[in-house]
């Protein structure tokens, strides 16, 4: 036992090569974000505060594609979306298509804590907001010049890049393109266990580049994205619509509790069973215990349990 | 080869009161559905165009909660959400937040063909309905009388009534509505308007598919997503089955109902009756809900735990069967 908690910034096609201005911002903010989630837990917070306090650092981060720094819809504005879960309870909120609420995971927080309901979206989403006193901006807070650029650049390239790090280059070398290709990163998530077993889960995200206006993703969809029970929170990253098809987050639990695996073995079998590149998780036992696994080229992550172990990675690393 | 199933449900939790000719008239609807897609399975046509023929006759008649007769926001308005589910490849499309599309199914299935996407919903999957040019008509079209008055009797019990439920003891309702109403989601039964449309379907190859088509709850939030559009709750198919849930949107969320069925068939090894007896009696805690569902073997099944459900079934051998209790 003991408590355990795991934070990533997405997954996808995060080539080897990326330069250190990129990577060392989000490693930094990966850090913080982990520290900030360690004291919480250590200081006897409820794993649900945890995990929003932890999402709301990582939305106000500009380096991850949530909250400020989201990528941008086809129409240049951005719509987020964001869930939480308690695995206690199974109480959860859901919010889509926000555009001018500062931490759309506390608005997600409130749509379950005070609506009868699960999931708000679009303007009935933003009223909510309003009426809960939430803090709300000018759209132009969230977008940065780094999106504005990875718009322009799919646009061009006419197709849909599933999310950031890597813009598409004009002159690119062959295999630096193999990396970089559809880039799949996206989404930021947060899950953490107390030494009382208490689970809970939370992400958030801008969706993918020059998505359709009104598009949701894997995030706001229990079981998909986001999910968590008595045996373990999960939150998912990727290419949603393979998320959504694979009813990803709920499968780890399913698959712990009806195959008898470890929450290790559970999660390497989910994503095994997702073509490669197109997802990642993060995962925590009701018992501590914690699995990162991921089949794109790397994932944002941390992680760290009570017993004193932690780690920040991209790539793979030996112990996965 | 295998042999053809399909089931249909208008909802489930039923009001006991409910009057004999409305009984009779969502029979013979269930009916009507149900022989639309037999013929459609006799010309072979693949299931997930079964499943979207039927939900659409199902939208466009306004008896049900969906398309034409949608329960009201509490804006007096219809926003309707509809998913649709393929089993051989999990294709998945759905919406949310419709108010001019005529028949929101078709739209899920074209999200799912015709966009790079899953899930479209509220100004932009109105953007794309356009763009793809499916039939469009006024709100004011998919708004019924009776919806107006179920609005009205809504509003009211909710600033009278306390935010707790009396579970179901299933007995003749007949005095006891006044003194301890059924309830569901918080609203008597009899205002509650649950009946959330939807299709499952095997065909002679084996393929499974879903379809679930909703006005969503009865005085909701503007925005209110439920669980009929989310892949995993209210609909899911895969090359094991087909199913279709209806009844407590947040409950069916909680327990991702419909991969449930799914999920204990591929995990657990139970076949598609024990399957729906067991995520209907174990996933459901104090939640009300009901499904239908089809395997890929010609089965069909139906289960609830709600005070009956509006369902009708069919096999390839010959049986048919309607009903509400």
């Amino acid at each position: 036992m003991g408590w355990a908690i795991s934070v990533h910034g997405g997954a996808g096609d995060i080539p080897l090569s990326l330069p250190p201005e990129k990577r060392l911002p989000r490693e930094a903010g990966l850090r913080r974000c982990l520290d900030v989630g360690i004291a919480a837990l250590k200081a006897h917070n409820h794993p649900l505060d945890v995990v929003e306090l932890v999402v709301r650092e990582l939305e106000n981060n500009p380096h991850f594609n949530a909250g400020k720094g989201s990528v941008l819809t086809t129409s240049g504005t951005v719509e987020m979306e964001a869930c939480i879960m308690d695995g206690k309870t199974m109480k959860c909120g859901a919010v889509s298509g926000v555009s001018t609420v500062v931490n759309a995971i506390s608005l997600a927080r409130l749509v379950m804590d005070k609506t009868p309901h699960i999931y708000l979206a679009f303007d009935g989403a933003e009223a909510f907001a309003r009426e809960q006193g939430l803090e709300t901006v000018e759209m132009s807070h969230f977008i940065t010049p780094e999106n504005i650029e990875r718009l322009k650049q799919a646009q061009e390239a006419d197709r849909v890049q599933l999310d950031y790090t890597q813009p598409i280059q004009k002159e690119v070398p062959k295999d630096a393109a193999l990396a970089d290709g559809d880039s799949q990163i996206g989404t930021v998530g947060c899950v953490a266990v107390d030494n009382e077993g208490n689970l809970a889960t939370a992400t958030s995200t801008g969706g993918i580049v020059n998505k359709m206006v009104g598009r949701i993703g894997d995030t706001p969809i229990i079981g998909a994205g986001t999910y968590a029970n008595h045996l373990c929170a999960v939150s998912a990253t990727g290419r949603g619509e393979a998320i959504i098809r694979g009813t990803i987050a709920r499968d780890v639990a399913a698959v712990m509790e009806f195959k008898g695996l470890s929450l290790k073995e559970a999660a390497a079998y989910v994503i095994d069973q997702v073509p490669r590149g197109n997802a990642g998780l993060v995962a925590v036992s009701s018992t501590g215990e914690v699995a990162m696994p991921f089949n794109t080229t790397g994932m944002f992550r941390a992680c760290a349990t009570e017993d004193g172990y932690s780690e920040i990675a991209i790539w793979d690393s030996p112990t996965k | 080869m295998g042999a053809w199933a399909i089931a249909v449900h208008g909802g489930a939790g039923v009001d006991p009161n409910l009057p004999k000719e409305r009984q009779e008239e969502a029979k013979r609807l269930l009916t009507r559905c149900l022989d639309i897609g037999i013929s459609a399975l006799r010309s072979n046509l693949p299931a997930i165009d079964v499943v979207e023929l039927v939900v659409r006759e199902l939208e466009t008649d306004p008896l049900f909660n969906s398309g034409r007769g949608s329960a009201l926001t509490e804006n007096g308005t219809v926003e309707m959400e509809a998913s649709i589910m393929d089993g051989p490849k999990r294709r998945c499309g759905a919406v949310s937040g419709l108010t001019t599309v005529k028949n929101p199914v078709s739209l899920a299935r074209l999200v799912m063909e015709k966009s790079p996407h899953s899930y479209l919903a509220f100004s932009g999957a109105e953007e794309f309905a356009k763009k793809q040019g499916v039939e469009m008509v006024d709100n004011e079209y998919f708004i019924t009388e009776d919806n107006v008055g179920m609005l009205k009797l809504a509003k009211e019990a909710n600033s009278i009534l306390f935010d707790y439920r009396i579970p179901a003891v299933g007995t003749c309702g007949a005095s006891a509505a006044m003194d301890s109403p059924l309830q569901m989601n918080g609203l008597p039964i009899s205002v509650y308007a649950p009946e959330t449309v939807g299709c499952v379907v095997v065909d002679k190859q084996g393929r499974c598919a879903a379809a679930t088509s909703t006005g969503g709850l009865m005085n909701k939030m503007s925005g209110r997503i439920g669980d009929s559009p989310l892949i995993g709750s209210g609909t899911y198919a895969s090359e094991l089955c087909g199913v279709s849930c209806t009844g407590e949107g947040e409950a069916i969320i909680r327990s991702t109902l419909a991969r449930e069925v799914s999920a204990v068939m591929e995990y657990k090894r139970l076949n598609l009756h024990e399957a729906v007896d067991y995520v209907i009696k174990n996933r459901l805690d104090e939640g009300k809900a009901g499904l239908i569902a089809v395997s890929k073997d010609g089965e069909v099944a139906c289960g609830f735990n709600t005070t009956g459900m509006f369902r009708g079934c069919a096999t390839e051998d010959g049986f048919m069967e309607v009903g509400v209790w």
